[in-house]
């Protein structure tokens, strides 16, 4: 009889997770913090050409990219003179499932499929979820997800219940959980019971599968603008989203900016049954966006694939009120009716475009579908519901948890920056804990440098300075 | 009673508040860590007892009787009136 207590699982952990992927992270390692992620990532043994190829067999990518003409002329309203960058959107709601995460599940769906596993579980409570079992509904693979949705009162979060929806349609096993970082544990539980391949996040499938996006980006902002674009904006949560996009930016010879952008939500705990219903955005925020850039190595594989340090050159921070604001600018504007996750960072491009030249071009890189559940209105009405004050005046006054401001004009969506730097030494602090610095050898800074786009002798600077 | 074969949803207690893990914020700390899940009821029976579901891909679980015919009641929510007037001022 197997040990199902929560430490006696945890413990199995590496064998799980061996069993789940056919694929030993062992032979990659350097060191407890060092390994070899560009020859992880070839050993997949997919080819950007041979991922288009997958994708476009399960009806990913090729997704349109879209001139928001009447949203850049009104930024341009608010700018200097000469200033107001055009700003272009990926409408990645266009694959099969409503988001680019459709790009993520399809290599892991495609790898089970090849490899003869079963089924595909995976712990999401995003659009992860829906994309994981509409790919395996196409490959005729079973599904099982399992989503954090509900608190102790047994009230889900409006867009976590619509992907439980989205999961169920598309002909998946749903495992509804109560808040709490056990979502793991069941997991791991799952994949022993079932055998089913680990369809997580963060393997370099997922990430592979993610680099048509940048890839694409490059070669439609050439074919119509005769040029590159200047920056890539990109909602960070996980880290998956922005590694896997500016992967392919890179692999395609474009050097635009790469920015993150979170909505801040500060000061809530994300394993808080109370917090839980008080956050009106279930990703795409600090909340993952902090801790994963400052230690990828913290989910459910032993070497995260997503490592967006390594790729960020800037961090933009967003309030709550400030996204619902630019949703509804770009519903009315553009007559696009969009979800959260991509207008967080168009929300990041209005401030960056009205920062910069009027012949720039700056890239918002997804959309997100949308509906019920989902839908802004929803989120604020629900917001309300559980007695957060929702106003319109000063965004500055978004306090996470209690109040939402929605701005007033355009001129007031602002945002902030996050100090890289700042969050370069938090990740070196983790890395120390994982392997103390006296014992960083030559080939663990070249590792850590290259995790944070620096050079060696900023690792070494930084980390005398713990 | 709840016929066979009817979409019901089930809860049961993964962990109890002294099985969770560690570190956990104490209001959740608190709690029970608990399962929902919707599948098609193996045998008669009445809410509140001890049943078997077979989930939409065909596994069995099994947990307290809790809803029949579980529905997805999820909407666009209120009006929030402040949404209705931005587009104009830009």
């Amino acid at each position: 009889m197997r040990d199902l207590s929560y430490a006696a699982v945890m413990a199995r952990k590496n064998a799980i997770m061996k069993a789940s992927m056919g694929m030993d992270y062992d032979t990659f390692a350097l060191s407890p913090v060092a390994f070899d992620y560009e020859r992880m990532m070839r050993e997949t043994g997919y080819s950007l050409e041979d991922v288009a190829r997958i994708q476009a067999d399960t009806k990913v990518g090729n997704t349109p990219l879209f001139e928001l003409t009447r949203l850049t002329e009104a930024v341009r309203r608010t700018a200097a003179p000469g200033k107001g960058a055009t700003i272009l959107v990926k409408d990645e709601a266009a694959n099969a499932s409503g988001s680019f995460k459709a790009r993520r599940a399809s290599i892991s769906a495609y790898e089970a499929r090849k490899k003869g596993y079963k089924g595909l579980a995976a712990a999401t409570s995003g659009n992860y979820g829906a994309a994981v079992a509409s790919q395996a509904a196409m490959r005729g693979l079973k599904c099982i997800i399992l989503q954090e949705v509900f608190d102790s009162k047994g009230i889900g979060q409006p867009e976590i219940v619509e992907k439980s929806r989205a999961c169920e349609a598309y002909g998946a096993e749903v495992q509804r959980l109560s808040v709490g970082p056990e979502l793991f544990y069941q997991l791991l539980m799952t994949l022993e019971e079932t055998g089913f391949f680990n369809a997580s996040l963060y393997t370099p499938f997922g990430i592979k599968g993610v680099e048509t996006l940048g890839v694409e980006i490059a070669q439609q902002v050439r074919a119509r603008y005769r040029k590159d674009p200047d920056a890539v904006v990109i909602t960070h949560a996980g880290g998956g989203n922005l590694t896997g996009t500016a992967r392919g930016l890179l692999a395609a010879d474009c050097k635009a900016r790469i920015v993150a952008c979170s909505v801040d939500l500060g000061g809530l705990h994300m394993a808080s049954d109370s917090d839980f219903n008080r956050k009106s955005f279930t990703t795409g925020h600090t909340g993952f966006g902090v801790p994963f850039a400052t230690w990828p190595d913290r989910v459910d594989v032993p070497r995260n694939a997503a490592r967006s340090l390594r790729y960020m050159d800037e961090y933009q921070l967003v309030t709550q009120g400030e996204v619902f604001y630019v949703t509804e600018l770009l519903t009315k504007l553009e007559g696009l009716e969009r979800g959260p996750a991509g207008n967080t960072s168009l929300t990041a491009a209005v401030t960056l475009a009205r920062q910069m030249d009027r012949d720039q071009i700056v890239v918002v890189q997804e959309t997100e579908y949308t509906g019920a559940g989902k839908h802004h209105n929803r989120q604020l009405s629900f917001a309300r519901e559980n007695g957060i004050e929702v106003r319109v005046g000063d965004p500055a006054g978004n306090v996470p948890g209690k109040t939402i401001v929605l701005p007033e004009h355009l001129d007031q969506v602002r945002g902030r920056v996050q100090d890289m730097d700042k969050l370069r030494r938090s990740y070196l602090k983790n890395a120390a804990k994982a392997h103390p610095v006296a014992a960083w050898t030559e080939a663990d800074l070249a590792f850590l440098a290259s995790d944070l786009k620096v050079d060696a002798a900023w690792v070494q600077q930084a980390s005398a300075e713990l | 009673m709840i016929k066979a074969g009817t979409w019901v949803e089930i809860e049961r207690v993964l962990l109890r508040p002294d099985q969770r893990a560690a570190g956990l914020p104490t209001d959740t700390a608190a709690t029970p860590y608990l399962l929902r899940l919707s599948g098609f009821l193996k045998a008669d029976a009445e809410l509140g007892s001890e049943v078997v579901v077979t989930s939409l891909i065909g596994h069995e679980h099994c947990g307290v009787l809790r809803l029949e015919n579980p529905s997805y009641a999820h909407s666009f929510g209120n009006t929030v009136p402040e949404l209705l007037q931005i587009g104009r001022e830009v």
